[in-house]
C-alpha cells in the first residue's frame, strides 16, 4: 500500500481555482538501472495518475521513467461543489489504488 | 591467481562494457521526433504561449522540479488539452503528458521529473482548437539520474 499525502484546501468559494498538490510515495524504478547482481531492475512505475471531481475527471497524467521517486503533482481545479475529489493512480502492473479528499464549496 | 593476460582481458571487457552503456541508455533524435509526431500528430508546432520554470543549473538530476504554465484563458472554448515534456537524452524521450479540462481553472501544473543528461528540454501544449504550442529550455545537470552504481 503506497500511502499518498494529498493537499486539498478544506474550503474554497464557488468559481475559484484552488491547488491541488499530491506526493505519492512509490520508488518509480526505471527499469534502466542495474542491480548489484549486474542484471536489470524490473520497472516499477505509475502509469497514470487521476484527479476525478464530482464524477468528472479534471486532471490526468501520464507517467514514465522520467518522473522522479514519489511523484509530486500540483495542478488546479475550479471549486464548481462540495464533495470528494477521487485520486487514482494504477502501475505498470495494473494495480490500482486512490485515495479520497473533501472539500466544502461556499 | 590470474595471470596477466586474464587480467587485460578482464580490465578490456569492464571499458568495453562503460563505454558501450551510454550509448544504450539514450534517446536519439530519431525516437525523440518520433515521439514528439506521436503526441502532435505530425501537425505543425509553434514557439510560445508555454513558460518552463526549471533552475537552468541542476545539481540532482534524480529530482528537478518543474513547473509548466501555458498562456490560456482556460474556458469552454478555448482552453489547453493537454501538456507534453519530452527530453532527449533521458533513456526514453517522453518525460510527462498532462491532460487538462476547462474545469482546471488555471493551465498551472508542477512536477519532479529525472534528468539523464545536460539537455535541451521541450515542452508542448495542445490547445482545444487543435494548435500545438512549444517552449525549449536548455538546462545543465551535474549530477544526471540513472547512473548511480547500486
Amino acid at each position: 500500500m503506497a500511502r499518498a499525502l494529498i493537499n486539498v484546501p478544506a474550503t474554497a468559494q464557488k468559481g475559484e481555482a484552488v491547488e491541488i498538490k499530491v506526493l505519492i510515495q512509490h520508488p518509480m524504478e526505471t527499469g534502466f538501472r542495474t542491480g548489484p547482481d549486474g542484471k536489470l531492475i524490473p520497472r516499477d512505475i505509475i502509469q497514470r495518475f487521476s484527479c476525478t471531481y464530482a464524477g468528472q475527471e479534471v486532471f490526468a497524467a501520464d507517467l514514465y521513467p522520467a518522473v522522479a521517486a514519489n511523484p509530486f503533482f500540483s495542478f488546479f481545479t475550479l471549486a464548481t461543489e462540495s464533495g470528494p475529489l477521487v485520486f487514482k493512480w494504477t502501475d505498470n502492473a495494473g494495480k490500482e489504488e486512490s485515495q479520497s479528499a473533501d472539500i466544502a464549496v461556499t | 591467481m590470474s595471470t596477466r593476460r586474464e587480467t587485460l582481458i578482464g580490465g578490456g571487457a569492464v571499458a568495453l562494457a562503460l563505454a558501450l552503456r551510454p550509448a544504450l541508455a539514450r534517446a536519439t533524435p530519431e525516437t525523440m521526433a518520433a515521439a514528439v509526431a506521436a503526441f502532435t500528430k505530425g501537425l505543425a508546432v509553434k514557439p510560445g504561449r508555454v513558460t518552463i520554470d526549471i533552475p537552468p543549473l541542476v545539481e540532482n538530476g534524480n529530482s528537478v522540479p518543474l513547473t509548466i504554465s501555458v498562456d490560456s484563458p482556460m474556458t469552454e472554448l478555448d482552453h489547453v488539452n493537454a501538456i507534453a515534456v519530452f527530453a532527449e537524452k533521458n533513456p526514453l524521450p517522453n518525460v510527462v503528458t498532462f491532460a487538462l479540462t476547462p474545469r482546471s481553472g488555471k493551465a498551472v501544473v508542477s512536477t519532479r521529473i529525472r534528468l539523464g543528461d545536460s539537455q535541451i528540454l521541450l515542452v508542448i501544449a495542445q490547445l482545444s482548437d487543435g494548435s500545438f504550442w512549444s517552449q525549449k529550455a536548455e538546462l545543465i545537470v551535474t549530477l544526471p539520474a540513472c547512473v548511480e552504481v547500486l
